[in-house]
């Protein structure tokens, strides 16, 4: 038995005297190598051009296990012929006298080959048979060629199965060599310092593999897609709002947004309540008493909401269940301090008491604009959510009339989802989050916008004619249809694939 | 928000056209409700018992499930949202509802006890005199009472409806609270008597009714109406009594809303009767009734007057960024449901129909000529507020942090805020000492109990979830823990940190130590400006832990973590681990 380098000396020295290898398992055999072994080095050689593999195919047949057995025992048919006495049998001694399948399989077969009868004894209705089966087992076993007809025969009784023989023909390579010497891969300094690398044969780069993984570090895609979104707020001119608290107390977060103490939203349903530290005391008591006085009477030009309010519920602590409680702590303190036209932003967390599923968690990250200045017009604020969403490849919205509390107008930003040509992932992908809009072409919700209400700027102490106008969308689901991951517990969150964070593209949103 | 079953056919008619999904989907759009679902009432039905799709048969009747702003009561039941539209279309005028014109002494009263103030002071009744109920009108009229519970009447806590047939009864009528064992009656749907205490531990195993039981539960009396033969009409919020229970043959129908909020249960009133006054013989006219308070002050209901409202024309205008005609206006408030006038100063006087309660403010007016415009007609243009961007300097610090721990070849991790109390103490060997964590109060599990106070939990958990990485494994995260802070004003405040841990087959102590170093070089801080010294936190390793001293104050430390909390948590391979306040170095 010859290794492989045994091999490869062998064939290039045979190639030296002899023209041709027609048929290298012919020659493996000669050789006393395995042919599988032998292929290898064959391929090999042919890569480097010293020889030259033709590949030799041919279809032969093989006997499956089932084939094998009647090669040795006979067919299951001359089986049951042999068995039956020439007195005849009853067929349950008969059964009894072989294997289950055989009987079952060859009873069956003898009698439509119309061998044996019953009547109702089983007896012989020819003297002898021929085992023309077992012969042509054998005939494929030694590799003779028989007809199509036998062949498809003994293929549908699953005794033969097809075999896909591959060998080689090799004549000599254009690089052909008695010998070869073995090929480098990396340029050494040695060869630089010996000025040998002109004479190193070197192993050709396989380019169908990768290559070696980088080391080095990776940002979070969640962050990533953040990065961009703060991007777009400072470069249309808006200034980053503190929002490094997530701890609020009911009167940042609802009170002061004018979101009435029975609010469905301020149920233990949505919120999540602090039970240390369970509530705040200490407020602006002037502010506190103007938006007591708003809710219950109303004021500048409202009805209110005519209810019994109670210091109570807004001192309860809440984990904020948006950053617009950031914005009315922003506002406020705007109004203390002098007004000035703003453009204020933030992006970060807020929390809701709702069940996790693959698209809610406990939470999220919401990105939040919004406008103050004196003479803001819905056509403002239309027009500066176009120059938003156009940042991030959408062009075309739509707006429909919607309900918040703290808003009036109120509009929903819908934007269309085209067909695949669209240039960004967002484009393309948007309508997988949503169910009912499961097909393209259709108009899809992709934030909240409206004018907050003067019932929550003029309490404040802002000056009658300042308009805020803003929206909001959350950080999440554009990332989850960017980077295609449908869970969001795979984005956010201890459960996410370290893999994931090592390997997703460059943020392009609208690039 | 809220949704509507319509049925498609009585859609049609009332619009009178046929109108493609499509179609009718955009007209949704335009004004604000949404086309949520397209069904059938068998399918519906299939899906409540689970039972295959493929059984539809082709000619069921197509129902549309609408969904409606949160705010609009007035569009929770088919007739409420057929006539907003048919309004919106112009194909009805608004109509004008209003009380029937009887003398004083006919009027009906409702005489309410004061014992009723300890636990649901209020009551409002209307009267529907000659409806006409069908079938498809009576399944409505019980919808919407159901729907205003859901919503405006927050689960029967802030009003409860019941509606009578007025001619099983005997005016006036008493509201009264009494002792549970003091009230006896045939509940609704039942054959035998109960009294209220045995009721309410009857419906305690009742799917329905047993979520409104916490209402008066624990209170020692009551309430319950009584007509002048003491038959109970109902023990409100729970259940109404079977003596006077309505019928699709109803003729007159007495309504009661109990209430805990006087004004929403006059929303409520109005409502229901505004909805289903149309259907009465005097159409829109509906009969009021006297409630008379404990002091003997008389208050009739339902109030179907118009609220009036002054708008300015300028307001408008300048709000939407039209230019309108006060003509324009007038006529694009008349689809919204509010007639409306000019009148002199640049203004215009709008009349508020009892169904419109959710008109507070002009801002009010001003967003209905926008819908009825057409926020997609009104024409873009860009605020002039000339302003500078600008980051908050934390997060532009945080951010050149994480590049610069990405460039040192750790990977970014995100972690939530909340997690358990045992993942935040007890796995990390340590002890709620009930001074530094929050803690909410109704999470809906054990895994969101606390706020963390450090990034470790998170981290760890990472670890446990990434068994399968090939090591080493080396991640960060900056963002905020919660800490208990008596110098807020809420008593809490965020601290940013910065954590990195490395996982291999060895600890790797070294290797954080150096990334240690690395961060300090990266703040500009030299090697004589920070100080490592010996340490005993419980979730670190003893003698392979030290604290990082900065200006004389302990900032974080580093260490081997505990083999004890690397069990806890599930993480084969040992780690090392650094966590570090960063707001002093900004």
């Amino acid at each position: 038995m010859r290794d492989a380098d045994g091999a490869e000396r062998a064939l290039l020295a045979f190639l030296e005297s002899n023209a041709e290898i027609s048929n290298s398992e012919a020659f493996a055999r000669d050789l006393g190598v395995d042919h599988e072994l032998l292929a290898g080095t064959i391929k090999s050689l042919h890569g480097f051009g010293f020889i030259e593999a033709k590949d030799v195919r041919r279809e032969s047949w093989e006997l499956t296990e089932e084939g094998l057995v009647y090669s040795r025992n006979g067919s299951p048919e001359v089986q049951v012929f042999d068995a039956v006495p020439a007195g005849g049998i009853s067929r349950e001694d008969l059964q009894r006298k072989l294997d289950d399948s055989v009987f079952s399989i060859g009873f069956r077969k003898a009698m439509s080959n119309k061998w044996l009868e019953t009547k109702p004894l089983v007896s012989r209705k020819v003297l002898k048979v021929e085992d023309v089966v077992k012969q042509q087992l054998l005939d494929i076993k030694d590799g003779k060629n028989l007809s199509a007809a036998d062949i498809d025969a003994l293929k549908k009784r699953k005794l033969i199965v097809p075999k896909v023989w591959k060998a080689y023909s090799i004549t000599k390579g254009a690089n052909y060599a008695p010998t070869r010497t073995k090929a480098a891969t990396e340029v050494t300094r040695e060869m630089l310092l010996k000025e040998t690398w002109s004479e190193v044969a070197f192993k050709p780069y396989n380019f169908q593999a990768l290559g070696q993984p980088t080391e080095g570090g990776h940002l979070h895609p969640l962050l990533k897609v953040r990065t961009k979104f703060r991007q777009i707020f400072l470069e249309m001119g808006f200034e980053e709002m503190p929002t490094n608290n997530f701890v609020e107390s009911s009167f940042w977060n609802f009170d002061a947004l004018f979101q009435p103490q029975q609010h469905p939203a301020r149920d233990s349903h949505d919120t999540f309540f602090l039970k240390s530290p369970c509530k705040t005391q200490t407020f602006p008591e002037d502010y506190l008493e103007r938006v007591k006085t708003i809710h219950e009477q109303g004021g500048f030009g409202s009805i209110g909401y005519m209810y019994d309010w109670k210091r109570e519920e807004a001192e309860k602590n809440v984990l904020r269940t948006h950053t617009t409680a950031v914005s009315s702590r922003m506002l406020y303190k705007l109004a203390q301090d002098g007004f000035v036209p703003k453009r204020y932003f933030s992006i970060d967390r807020v929390f809701r008491n709702e069940a996790v599923d693959r698209t809610h968690l406990a939470e999220f990250h919401q990105i939040e604009g919004l406008i103050c200045d004196k003479g803001l017009t819905l056509g403002d604020l239309i027009g500066v959510l176009n120059d938003f969403f156009s940042r991030l490849g959408m062009k075309k919205l739509r707006f429909k009339p919607a309900y918040n509390p703290y808003t009036e107008p109120s509009m929903e930003i819908f934007r269309q989802v085209y067909p695949l040509y669209g240039s960004s992932a967002l484009l393309t992908l948007i309508s997988c989050c949503n169910s009912y809009h499961e097909q393209l072409n259709k108009w899809v919700e992709v934030g909240n916008s409206g004018m907050f209400r003067p019932e929550m700027l003029l309490p404040m102490g802002l000056p009658d004619d300042v308009s805020v106008i803003a929206w909001g969308l959350s950080l999440e689901r554009p990332t989850m249809i960017l980077y295609g991951i449908d869970n969001i517990r795979d984005l956010f969150g201890h459960k996410v694939d370290l893999k994931l964070i090592k390997s997703n593209p460059i943020c392009r949103l609208g690039m | 928000m809220p949704t509507v079953s319509v049925a498609r056919e009585l859609l049609h008619t009332m619009l009178g056209r046929v109108y493609t999904q499509e179609e009718f989907d955009e007209l949704c759009f335009v004004i604000g409700i949404e086309l949520d679902d397209v069904t059938t009432e068998k399918a519906i039905i299939r899906k409540e018992k689970h039972l295959q799709e493929n059984e539809a048969d082709e000619d069921e009747e197509v129902i549309y499930k609408i969904e409606v702003p949160a705010n609009r009561y007035d569009l929770l039941c088919p007739e409420g949202i057929c006539r907003q539209l048919r309004i919106f279309l112009r194909v009805e005028k608004m109509p004008t509802y209003r009380l029937s014109r009887l003398p004083d002494s006919s009027i009906l009263k409702m005489i309410v006890k004061p014992e009723t103030a300890v636990i649901r002071p209020f009551v409002v009744c209307a009267i529907l005199r000659g409806i006409t109920f069908d079938q498809a009108r009576y399944a409505s009229f019980i919808d919407l009472q159901d729907r205003l519970h859901q919503n405006i009447c927050r689960k029967r806590t802030l009003v409860a409806i019941g509606t009578h047939d007025l001619d099983t009864l005997q005016g006036p009528f008493t509201y009264e609270a009494l002792p549970p064992s003091e009230i006896k009656f045939i509940p609704l749907k039942q054959a035998q008597e109960f009294t209220a205490k045995e009721l309410m531990e009857f419906y305690k195993s009742d799917l329905k009714l047993k979520k409104f039981l916490h209402i008066i539960e624990d209170s020692p009396v009551f309430p319950v109406i009584y007509d002048s033969n003491r038959t109970v009409l109902s023990l409100p919020p729970i259940i109404n009594g079977a003596h006077s229970a309505i019928s699709l043959n109803t003729k007159n129908v007495l309504i009661e809303c109990t209430a805990t909020d006087l004004t929403k249960a006059k929303i409520v009133l109005n409502t229901m009767v505004a909805m289903f006054s149309g259907y009465c013989d005097e159409k829109f006219e509906v009969e009021p009734v006297d409630v008379v308070d404990p002091v003997g002050r008389v208050t009739r209901y339902p109030d179907l007057s118009l609220r009036t409202m002054d708008v300015d024309l300028s307001y408008i205008k300048k709000s939407v960024g039209v230019p309108l005609q006060a003509g324009e206006i007038v006529d694009l408030l008349s689809k919204m449901q509010l007639t409306s006038k000019e009148i002199d100063g640049d203004k215009i006087q709008v009349s508020i129909p009892p169904t419109r309660s959710d008109i507070l403010h002009p801002c009010d007016v001003m967003e209905d000529v926008a819908v009825a415009y057409g926020f997609n007609n009104i024409p873009k243009t860009r605020p002039k507020t000339s302003t500078e961007g600008r980051q908050q300097p934390l997060n532009e610090f945080s951010d050149l942090l994480r590049l610069e721990l990405a460039m040192a070849g750790f990977s970014e991790v995100l972690n939530w805020v909340l997690v358990s109390k045992k993942e935040n103490f007890t796995l990390l060997n340590r002890k709620d000492d009930d001074k530094i964590a929050a803690i909410v109060s109704n999470p809906r599990s054990s895994d969101f109990e606390v706020l963390r106070t450090s990034l470790l939990p998170g981290i760890l958990k990472v670890m446990e979830h990434s068994k399968d990485v090939p090591r080493p494994v080396k991640v960060f995260e900056i963002s905020d823990v919660v800490l208990l802070d008596p110098s807020k004003d809420v008593g809490a405040a965020n601290s940013r940190h910065l954590a990195a841990l490395y996982c291999s087959t060895t600890s790797g102590f070294e290797i954080i130590h150096g990334l240690l170093d690395r961060i300090m070089n990266v703040l500009n801080v030299p090697v004589d400006g920070y100080t490592v010294g010996p340490s005993n936190e419980p979730e670190l390793f003893k003698g392979r832990q030290a604290k990082i001293f900065y200006k004389g104050s302990c900032v974080g430390s580093f260490g081997i973590i505990h083999p004890q909390v690397l069990k806890n948590f599930d993480i084969p391979d040992p780690c090392s681990y650094i966590e570090m306040e960063i707001e002093r170095f900004l």
